[in-house]
């Protein structure tokens, strides 16, 4: 029979293995979700009807965005100026250089106002703007804080498929 | 058909270990040079390029993005997305700073950086308060030339 010291030898080098393997994944998880694409669920009415306020799930891709900059229409990922660790998901409405002119509070007035879009940064907006924190309140954002663009919904099936990049 | 089979074992083994490396880079700690000298006399006390510092910077501040007052971080560009800029935070949000003309506070998310060196730093003063969100790292301690090798204050 095998001795007790060369059967805890193997064992440790078969628990080293499998940690190995274990690490092996969580690179290879790590590297596709933070630079290929990543999954998002998504709830909150600042998109309807774009996105159901109940809750989507979401394919977003951050391969373009090393390449190319965000064009109007395209619905981001971003990581809110106001709270680093929250992901809100609004579109794309100006990029750099436009001229935007929005209402400032739809339910109150219509008192509206007109900026520039500095160079670097873009205007974002929720496509519900009466419920929706977005530049509107918060200004335009940097290309820094998008963190992928939505391709996809995977859920709810009945709604699987492509979300258009143009405005509603 | 060996030379095949060696070439496919080293390229298993350099994907293995590129992915393995820009995990460790993106969520433990990576070495970045320093440019510039906007952080004198904390890096690069002398205008050489041959002897600029590298230093450590660390990456587990990103988990909830938890800063202080006098951090120096590393963070992209506000203006220049695939620029990044090391300077060091001097506001938190909620705090006021006089900057020259009047008095600022810094918006909540946001923090205001300033380089060491005030008379050739490209930072707060000019593009305004940045997003937390836009820091990628912290900067811990320097790496190279041995002889400035240590924490940073």
């Amino acid at each position: 029979m095998a001795s007790p010291s060369s059967f805890w030898s193997k064992a440790f080098r078969d628990a080293i293995k499998s940690g190995v393997f274990i690490a092996k994944i969580y690179c290879f998880l790590h590297v596709t979700t933070n630079h290929l694409g990543f999954m998002a669920y998504a709830y909150g009415p600042s998109m309807t009807p774009t996105l159901h306020s109940s809750g989507n799930v979401l394919l977003a891709e951050q391969i373009t965005k090393r390449s190319q900059k965000p064009s109007r229409g395209d619905i981001v990922v971003i990581r809110s100026p106001e709270n680093p660790n929250k992901t809100p998901i609004k579109r794309v409405i100006g990029i750099e250089g436009d001229r935007i002119s929005f209402v400032i509070d739809p339910r109150k007035n219509d008192q509206s106002e007109t900026i520039v879009v500095p160079k670097g940064h873009v205007f974002v907006q929720g496509d519900y703007m009466h419920n929706s924190r977005d530049s509107r309140n918060f200004g335009p954002i940097p290309y820094g804080l998008i963190q992928g663009r939505v391709l996809w919904r995977v859920w709810p099936f009945q709604d699987f498929g492509p979300l258009e990049p143009t405005l509603t | 058909m060996g030379i095949q089979n060696l070439l496919w074992q080293v390229a298993k083994k350099s994907f293995t270990g590129s992915i393995i490396g820009l995990t460790i880079s993106d969520r433990c700690c990576s070495v970045v040079p320093v440019r510039g000298d906007s952080m004198s006399p904390t890096f690069n006390p002398q205008k050489n390029s041959y002897l600029d510092d590298y230093v450590l910077v660390d990456k587990f501040c990103l988990k909830d993005y938890k800063f202080a007052r006098g951090d120096v971080v590393v963070f992209g560009s506000p203006t220049h997305y695939r620029d990044r800029y090391i300077k060091r935070i001097v506001g938190m949000p909620g705090e006021w700073i006089s900057s020259s003309r009047d008095v600022i506070r810094v918006p909540e998310g946001h923090c205001w950086v300033e380089g060491d060196n005030k008379t050739s730093s490209l930072d707060s003063r000019t593009f305004g308060p940045i997003p937390l969100g836009l820091i990628q790292g912290r900067v811990t301690r320097v790496v190279w030339p041995p002889q400035r090798l240590g924490k940073i204050s």
